[in-house]
């Protein structure tokens, strides 16, 4: 799969440590480097109130990142997997809008869409409603519709991918036993399609995750945003930056393993 | 008494671009007969199955089923294509579903059934295959004879009036091959109208009430299977039969 994501290979690279030699060419140097990483920030953070004070304060805003990786990515399957049957549709109209959509949102930097999707879309529709007044909307809410329009294109990719990896005899013995488009899609295509995709799904929201401290810029208080806050309140830069770096750095790497995790089950279930 | 023809094919082309793969093809086919089509590689048999469930829709020309004639209606299709069942070279079992559930899926999904009946049906049909006791088994861990049984069972399962095979026994090694024949010999004898592109030359001699040899999307001769093997009298024919026979 293309897009900005690269936690494949840290995923790769942690198995290889248990399943190949020890040569240490082989050796995953980096993945030491992490560990020493980790080592030295709970070190610091023991020793140093300043640290603890720092990570205390933006704590506040984890529950904002996650809630709002949540709610986008759930939104974003939606989106993605429609789109994703769209890019393969028939259809001219819903082909072609499917595309735009996807063109689009890959063709503009994720910053300059949330600005874009959160500041003029969202008021605009919200303007166009009757009824709704902009004033309403919440920037948590603008954050989450603008990640999740991001990514659901992004989604939408890995969906397509993982419809079109299925071979063709399976959508023609469910259409020979005279199911419509829609009921083999849904009881014979998407569930093989899916279980091919997963693990890129699962390093799609990590990537999101990450992604999400962009949603800062919207002055949502994630924990970006609030480590933002903090340095410049207190001028403790190094505190402040540190202790949002590791929070991410952490966040990831237990969402990789679970993702890894999920996987392995997968297979491991899979029973062909 | 002439019985209506149960499938009628009115002078059928087929065109993949330049590719002319049917070419004036027209074909009668009596309730409970049994076709054998024969034929070199490319010469359009499976692309004629095709056009029979519109798995492919044709260039020009006419398909008639139970006399209703196909159009690009998709739900006359689906209605269609419950009355036909088909089975193909590569088995396509759905790989994420167990034997059992591969015959109940469309059963519930396309029939109405309740799971109950549905299993009931799927049941009896992996008995009369032969293979009663793979209901709970994947498609991956079933032999390529097992895996054919189970997509006839499947297709047997929505109670088709025809059922259109196209060389389901090609994939297989030569030690499953009888297994197949074998239900689908039974099945002749039931009275199943039956259309089967193969090159079992056996099975064509013992169940075929009709042979049809085809080339270059056309039907070049047809006739019992006897006279034909007997004494063709076209020479693509003879040369095709000789080089079939030797295997
Ligand atoms: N989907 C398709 N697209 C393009 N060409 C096709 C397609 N299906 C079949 N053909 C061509 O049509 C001709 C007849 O094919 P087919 O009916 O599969 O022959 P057979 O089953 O007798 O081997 C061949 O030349 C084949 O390459
Ligand atoms: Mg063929």
């Amino acid at each position: 799969m293309d897009g900005p994501h690269g936690d494949a290979t840290m995923l790769e690279d942690l198995e290889s440590l248990d399943t190949q030699q020890r040569d240490w060419r082989q050796f995953p140097w980096w993945l030491l480097g992490i560990f020493l990483i980790a080592v030295y920030a709970i070190y610091i953070f023991l020793t140093r109130p300043s640290y603890q004070e720092a990570f205390q304060f933006i704590m506040i805003g984890l529950g904002i990142t996650i809630s709002t990786s949540l709610y986008a990515y759930l939104i974003a399957l939606v989106l993605g997997l429609l789109a994703g049957l769209g890019r393969i549709s028939n259809n001219i109209v819903i082909k072609n809008l499917a595309t735009l959509y996807v063109e689009l949102v890959r063709g503009i930097p994720i910053l300059v869409l949330i600005f874009y999707l959160a500041l003029v879309a969202v008021p605009g529709i919200a303007d166009a409603i009757p009824g709704i007044s902009n004033d309403n909307i919440s920037l948590n809410f603008r954050a989450i519709i603008a990640l999740s329009v991001t990514y659901g294109a992004f989604l939408a990719e890995i969906f397509r991918a993982g419809i079109q990896s299925i071979g063709r005899g399976q959508m023609e013995a469910a259409r020979s036993l005279g199911m419509s488009y829609g009921q083999a899609m849904r009881h014979v295509i998407l569930p093989q399609a899916i279980r091919n995709v997963l693990p890129a799904l699962g390093n799609d929201f990590v990537a999101m995750v990450k992604d999400s401290s962009l949603v800062s810029v919207l002055a949502v208080r994630d924990i970006t945003q609030v480590a933002r806050l903090y340095a410049g309140r207190t001028f403790r830069f190094a505190e402040a930056y540190t202790v949002l770096a590791v929070m991410y750095l952490a966040l990831t790497l237990i969402l990789s393993f679970l993702v890894k995790r999920l996987e392995s089950r997968l297979e491991a279930k899979g029973g062909r | 008494m002439a019985a209506k023809p149960i499938i009628e094919v009115k002078n059928l082309h087929k065109h993949f671009g330049e590719v002319r793969a049917l070419n004036g093809v027209s074909l009668s086919v009596d309730p409970g007969k049994v076709v054998v089509i024969v034929g070199p590689s490319g010469s359009g048999k499976s692309t004629l199955l095709r056009c029979l469930n519109h798995l492919e829709v044709e260039s020009a020309g006419e398909v008639w089923i139970d006399g209703i004639r196909l159009t690009r209606d998709q739900k006359q299709i689906n209605e269609v294509r419950t009355e036909i069942g088909m089975v193909f070279q590569l088995f396509n079992l759905f790989p994420h579903l167990t034997a059992l559930e591969n015959i109940t899926l469309a059963q519930k999904v396309v029939r109405g059934r309740s799971e109950a009946e549905a299993e009931q049906i799927a049941r009896a049909q992996l008995a009369r295959v032969g293979i009663a006791d793979k209901a709970d088994v994947h498609p991956g861990q079933l032999s390529g004879g097992q895996q054919q049984r189970v997509a006839i069972a499947r297709a047997l399962a929505m109670n088709p009036k025809i059922m259109l095979f196209d060389e389901p026994t090609s994939a297989l090694d030569p030690e499953m091959i009888k297994e197949v024949l074998d239900v689908m010999l039974d099945l002749a004898r039931e009275g199943m109208t039956m259309v089967v592109v193969t090159h079992e030359m056996g099975f064509a001699r013992a169940a075929a009430d009709q042979l049809i040899f085809m080339d270059y999307g056309k039907i070049i001769e047809q006739g019992k299977p006897t006279e034909i093997f007997n004494n063709p009298k076209e020479d693509r024919t003879k040369l095709f039969l000789s080089q079939i026979l030797q295997h």
